[in-house]
């Protein structure tokens, strides 16, 4: 039996992690893996953390990726990386979009946003760190983000490269966004150590 | 056909596989999505928003007594309201197969409360089915028709956030049609007189037992044997932590069906294991039931009595294991959830939360977050529909006490129609005056958007008769003269209603109407309400003191630093309530 792989998709409500998760649980699933992805909505979609678990193997049980058991967390946000630091595997990775949301107790004057928290974690586990809207509005839309991120994933969990992603973008995505969310894929993947 | 399913789709999938065509929920989080699922079977079932749970229920119980297999859905604190007609429909059995969907929120993740509804089901006598993943949910739900005319039981299909939010792959099954047969009235049957009700109260309990014999032997509860040393029993999500914890160093009897719960079936596998482990989220239901006869097991010693599962924690409690992590020595700041930028009941609680001598009660929604700094305009919150009889009972009894408190209650439109509009009868009924404040934004927002008896549409998409709340208002007897309907974005316009109406000695309603503005709008959102979405605001630097008095909206389109605040374009709608409060003029609205 293969080992059970985790992967955490981590941001702040409304950046849309949904499309990302989707197209991958898709393409584990024609690949014949079994998949479970868990994520939770409600209140916490307004402004608060969000996560979205994903695993895949022969065979899996909980839904939940549990404390040190990520191969690859990426995360939306730089302190949401920070705040699932527990849940990454010795040895895992972690991808992070540089991209700062102020939570409320910041904007009231009651907290201050941790700085340098990409050059902390560099210093503590294996960082892939870019700007992923950038690189989505150089190819026309900031919103392809999450698929730039997406792109970034697949290359550093590894061993998926022989799924069909762009047979899966074009299944998940809206036609008149299918070119522009292929080149957003490459471009992550592409910018990513394996 | 395989596919990826949450588990409310899930259940929708197996609501329309089993034959099922009646479907009535009040959406709340996590059962929402089994609902909105429904409408892509709409050739085969029917299905709808109902005001309430209640509601709900009893449109599924009258379709199943019209002999047609039909379902409701929701959340866990919904069965509490649904619980009247449940309690009794359980001593009359069904025609049609039954299924009241309850989805648990251990953890509290979007709730208010945590209760574990495997109690009721116990209490009120029902079959209970518990799936522990997507496949499941859709097989059991399935099932449960038939199961339920076989038994005569209504069946409680008991499931929790995770087995709701949670996909998986799910085999997919053909449509199983159950006849319709004509109607014929069983009264002895139906009518719940004393006299019916006591035979039948009797039958039940010949039911409960039959349905006893057929749980020691069925395909839902299932022996899984490995390792005998120890031996698991578990239900629902809870299975699984268990199975990753374990693996095959322990032999498992998994409960689908868990009331009535199997005892001869928990006594044999129990007698073929050395110790007995109960793996089981919130409370020790199946654990006090296998201690009853006289089984020594450990399950809460262990295990804690709240919040959410998962295998960390299992693993943990008995095995005393713990992952090893990465640690950091810097602090993340928390992201509480926050009213949008541009939500309409932020221009009302700005208002009120510079009024001193108020007691405002609250409700169930969105506007909860009200409570939140930098507001903090909303005092109670305790469940759907309570902010105006809260209201009432308060203003009477200050009022008699001598105290100069004035009430104010809020609430939205969805709990206004779910049980709201009950308590504004009492108000009114009874002479109180507490001003009750009904936030109309067009729409059930908190759940994601479902239509309600105001919106002017049904799940199914169908054009429907809005509710006029006004003309509602003074058909319970509230005078005209003590209705006003404000744009809540309009701070001028919502502090005149206030000043008129909170003097006031009796009953009062202020209506704030104003689209979410995440919804898709309708047609005639977008004629009532032609500014949407067409301006953003923009601060002017030169002229911004930095004073922060925009900030003190709490809107989350303003970022503010040390040495300046500025507007997020990405997330401005253009609400202009930061503009209204600047008193250095230095915001102005833009026309994109």
């Amino acid at each position: 039996m293969s080992e059970v792989k985790n992967i955490l998709l981590v941001g702040v409500g409304g950046q849309g992690t949904i499309l990302a998760s989707k197209i991958l649980t898709s393409g584990l699933m024609k690949a014949g893996y079994d998949v479970k992805m868990s994520e939770i909505h409600g209140m916490s979609q307004r402004g608060g953390s969000v996560s979205t678990q994903v695993r895949y193997g022969d065979k899996v049980l909980s839904p939940i990726v549990g404390k040190g058991s990520a191969d690859v967390i990426v995360a939306f946000e730089e302190m949401e990386a920070l705040r699932w630091l527990d849940h990454l595997k010795i040895g895992g990775k972690m991808v992070i979009n540089e991209y700062q949301i102020q939570p409320v107790p910041v904007n009231l004057g009651v907290a201050e946003y941790p700085e340098g928290i990409i050059d902390h974690l560099k210093g503590i586990c294996q960082v892939q760190a870019f700007k992923a809207a950038d690189i989505a509005t150089e190819l026309g839309n900031p919103k392809a983000m999450n698929v730039v991120l997406l792109g970034a994933l697949i290359k550093a969990i590894g061993g998926l490269d022989d799924i069909d992603w762009m047979a899966e973008i074009e299944a998940n995505v809206k036609p008149k966004f299918v070119e522009l969310n292929k080149k957003a894929f490459r471009a992550g993947y592409e910018l990513t150590a394996e | 056909m395989k596919v990826i399913m949450s588990g409310n789709e899930a259940i929708a999938r197996g609501a329309y596989e089993g034959g099922a065509r009646f479907a009535s929920a009040y959406p709340g989080t996590p059962s929402t999505e089994i609902l909105e699922n429904m409408p892509q079977y709409g050739e085969s079932v029917y299905s709808e928003w109902a005001p309430n749970e209640k509601v709900a229920t009893e449109a599924a119980v009258g379709a199943s007594i019209a002999g047609v297999r039909s379902f409701c859905a929701m959340k866990h604190v919904g069965m509490n309201v649904a619980a009247d007609p449940i309690f009794t429909f359980a001593y009359t059995g069904v025609t049609g197969g039954f299924v009241m969907v309850v989805a648990d929120d251990p953890g509290q993740h979007s709730s208010q409360n945590e209760q574990d509804n495997r109690n009721t089901a116990k209490g009120a006598k029902l079959l209970m089915l518990e799936p522990s993943d997507s496949q499941e949910s859709k097989d059991f739900m399935k099932k449960a028709f038939a199961l339920s005319e076989q038994m005569d039981m209504p069946v409680l299909f008991h499931v929790t956030t995770r087995i709701c939010h949670s996909k998986g792959i799910v085999e997919l099954g053909e449509r199983e049609e159950a006849d319709v047969p004509d109607y014929t009235p069983k009264i002895t049957k139906y009518v719940t007189a004393p006299a019916n009700a006591k035979k039948l109260r009797a039958t039940l309990e010949d039911r409960l037992a039959a349905a006893e014999a057929y749980a020691c032997d069925c395909e839902f509860n299932k022996v899984e044997m490995y390792d005998t040393k120890i031996g698991v029993i578990t239900s629902g999500v809870s299975y699984q932590y268990a199975k990753e914890t374990f693996g095959e160093g322990a032999s498992y009897l998994k409960l689908g069906l868990t009331n009535p719960l199997p005892d001869a079936l928990i006594k044999d596998f129990c007698s073929k294991v050395d110790k007995v482990y109960i793996v089981e989220e919130m409370d020790p239901y199946l654990e006090e039931h296998v201690k009853m006869l006289g089984i020594e097991c450990t399950g809460k010693d262990l295990i804690p009595h709240y919040d959410e599962l998962n295998t960390d924690i299992v693993r943990k409690s008995f095995l005393g294991i713990e992952p090893e992590t990465y640690t950091s020595d810097v602090k993340t700041v928390v992201r509480p959830p926050a009213l949008c930028a541009g939500c309409p009941h932020r221009g009302l609680f700005y208002a009120l939360s510079k009024r001193k001598g108020l007691m405002i009660t609250g409700d169930i929604g969105c506007y909860t977050l009200g409570a939140n700094a930098p507001l903090n305009a909303l005092h109670s919150c305790i469940c759907m529909g309570a902010s105006i009889s809260q209201g009432h009972g308060a203003s009477i009894a200050l009022k008699d006490a001598g105290k100069a408190t004035k009430v104010v209650s809020v609430i939205g439109d969805s709990t206004f129609f779910h049980t709201g509009v009950n308590s504004l009868m009492d108000a009114v009924y009874n002479g109180g005056h507490n001003l009750s404040i009904i936030l109309d934004n067009r729409i059930t927002g908190m759940t994601g958007h479902q239509q309600n008896p105001g919106t002017g549409y049904t799940l199914m998409g169908k054009e429907a008769p809005e509710v006029d709340i006004p003309a509602l208002c003074r058909a319970i007897g509230v005078k005209d003269d003590n209705i006003i309907t404000v744009n809540p974005n309009h701070l001028d316009e919502v502090n005149a209603a206030l000043d008129k109406l909170l003097p006031k000695d009796e009953p009062c309603v202020l209506i704030t109407r104003w689209p979410c503005v995440l919804k898709k709008f309708s047609k005639q959102d977008l004629e009532e309400f032609p500014t949407l979405h067409k301006t953003q605001c923009k601060i002017d630097q030169d002229k911004c003191k930095n004073c922060k008095l925009c900030v003190k909206t709490g809107c989350p389109a303003l970022i503010s630093t040390k040495s300046k605040v500025v507007v997020d374009v990405t997330s401005c709608n253009g609400c202009t309530v930061c503009k209204q409060v600047c008193p250095f003029k230095a915001i102005e609205e833009v026309t994109l």
